[in-house]
């Protein structure tokens, strides 16, 4: 029986994506069968970070119009054979995608897999909704400034009000993954700190992702950020993220100036 | 080559639900009336300023006796601005419009038997919140106060018929006293907040002293002024 993991955030432009291949990757790569499923119908985009854009035959969509079989849409990947890929339609509409299909289509994959992924499109709407539906976790990527906040902030509502475990009266298990985050900005006041947005949404802190060239590196050549180049920052910090999705206590690591070599080590994990 | 009328501003129109009491006579009405003279002698000018609605749906009244009834009432201090339970066919043209839709709220009223000068004991209503409210919900309870144990968010709204008590961080918007409860205040632990209200007099963040940002305060009205002051 798999976990129903959404990556989610509100505001667009913030990481889902890449934070969806990144953590499906480091997962898959810790031995767990895992697949990443894209509910952003219309504005595909996984299948490009995932570098499986060339193989998409069969979508999510054929899957709920019964006109492909499950196994027929999944993409496995190249790199590592316990990580599949669920494309969406590029060519249809977020109104392509029905509450009982979406449903058949997660129990079908909640049979086959340890850990599911969901990457949520931007917004409040249709597609972000039935995203986060099914899940039993949300990731909510945050940038760390106002807007990105706000956002989140609204997400972490729908999450408490909207899902199926929300209205069984459970909670969707909720964790924040700060991206994009620059310390020698944030220093300089330049952005929010660390702890301004713990102290605004009050969700357990899943992970901080610096600011890095390498991001934008690993989506260009269509690799997870996690196996493009293991060593570097982002991807340690999203390995981090991922142990403590699994329920490892890890110290938190905050990316921090670059003169300040060893970094600083909090323990802190927020309220 | 546009019409000069077509060009003149609009008007602009909106709605808006104000709260009014309703006086529902029963037959006779000379044994009412004089039923409401031996109330009013020991309530003195309690309708007087009041919005009130005749409501005539138990009384079979024709056009004449509605105007005698409406000055008599008038004659009383007690003006009547719209009737209720009868069409406006029936209705003369001098007569004040009908009104539909109504719906009944409970009004703090005072005891019949002992005049009391201080306003009663309603039943204790509150509701609370063990989580922070997030932006985008909207709480609403009008019956009494709200307490919020976590913080309210920004784009979030609260709205209390009587006191908002919020332990956290306010950086939404809060309504105290909605039902025209000027008693009520707001009290929060720490105020970054975009807008507080009390019995429809507000302050929006600009209008809140900056020294007092980010501070522990209450908001309470005194002759129909808000003023924001630190706890402790």
């Amino acid at each position: 029986m798999a976990k129903i993991v959404v990556v989610t955030s509100g505001k667009g432009g913030v990481g889902k994506t890449t934070s969806t291949a990144a953590l499906g990757a480091a997962l898959a790569q810790s031995g767990k069968t895992v697949a990443v499923v894209d509910f952003d119908v219309g504005l595909r985009n996984l299948d490009l970070v995932m570098g499986a854009e060339r193989r998409v035959v069969f979508d999510f969509i054929n899957v709920i119009h019964g006109t492909a079989k499950l196994s027929q849409a999944l993409i496995r990947d190249k790199r590592l054979d316990t990580l599949w890929l669920l494309p969406a339609s590029q060519t249809r509409d977020k109104d392509a995608l029905t509450a009982a299909g979406v449903a058949k289509v997660i129990a079908q994959l909640r049979q086959k897999f340890d850990w599911v992924i969901c990457d949520s499109p931007a917004g409040i709407e249709r597609g972000a909704m039935l995203a986060m539906r099914h899940a039993d976790a949300a990731v909510i990527v945050t940038n760390p400034e106002v807007s990105s906040v706000r956002d989140s902030d609204r997400i972490i509502g729908l999450l408490d009000a909207k899902t199926l475990k929300a209205e069984q009266g459970e909670r969707v298990e909720k964790h924040l993954l700060i991206t994009r985050y620059d310390a020698v900005r944030a220093g300089k006041g330049e952005m929010m700190s660390i702890d301004d947005v713990l102290e605004i949404l009050s969700v357990p802190l899943l992970g901080v992702v610096p600011e890095s060239q390498e991001v934008l590196r690993a989506s260009n050549i269509g690799a997870p950020v996690t196996l493009s180049d293991a060593s570097s920052a982002p991807a340690r910090a999203y390995c981090d993220a991922m142990r403590r999705l699994k329920g490892e206590d890890l110290p938190m690591t905050i990316p921090s100036d670059a003169k300040n070599l060893f970094g600083k080590l909090f323990g802190r994990r927020a309220a | 080559m546009s019409n000069p009328a077509t060009r003149r501003k609009s008007i602009r129109f909106c709605g808006r639900s104000f709260l009014a009491f309703v006086l529902t006579p029963d037959p006779p009405i000379y044994a009412w009336l004089a039923n409401l003279d031996e109330w009013s002698s020991q309530f003195a000018g309690y309708f007087a300023g009041k919005p009130v609605v005749l409501d005539v749906s138990t009384v079979k009244l024709g056009n004449g006796a509605i105007v005698h009834l409406i000055n008599e009432l008038q004659r009383r201090n007690i003006r009547i601005m719209g009737l209720e339970g009868i069409e406006q066919s029936e209705l003369g043209p001098d007569l004040p419009p009908v009104l539909k839709g109504g719906r009944a709220v409970t009004v703090a009223e005072r005891p019949e038997t002992a005049p009391d000068p201080k306003p009663p004991q309603k039943e204790s209503a509150s509701l609370l919140l063990e989580s922070p409210v997030r932006s985008g919900q909207s709480i609403v309870f009008p019956d009494g106060d709200i307490t919020v144990l976590g913080s309210v968010a920004s784009g979030a709204e609260i709205m209390a018929g009587g006191s908002i008590h919020i332990y956290g961080a306010l950086r939404g918007r809060a309504f105290a006293g909605l039902a025209g409860n000027s008693r009520a205040r707001i009290f929060c632990n720490k105020v970054e907040a975009e807008l507080l209200a009390i019995d429809g007099h507000y302050r929006i963040a600009d209008d809140i002293e900056s020294s007092l940002r980010s501070q522990p305060i209450q908001a309470w009205l005194k002759d129909n002024e808000m003023f924001i002051t630190p706890l402790n």
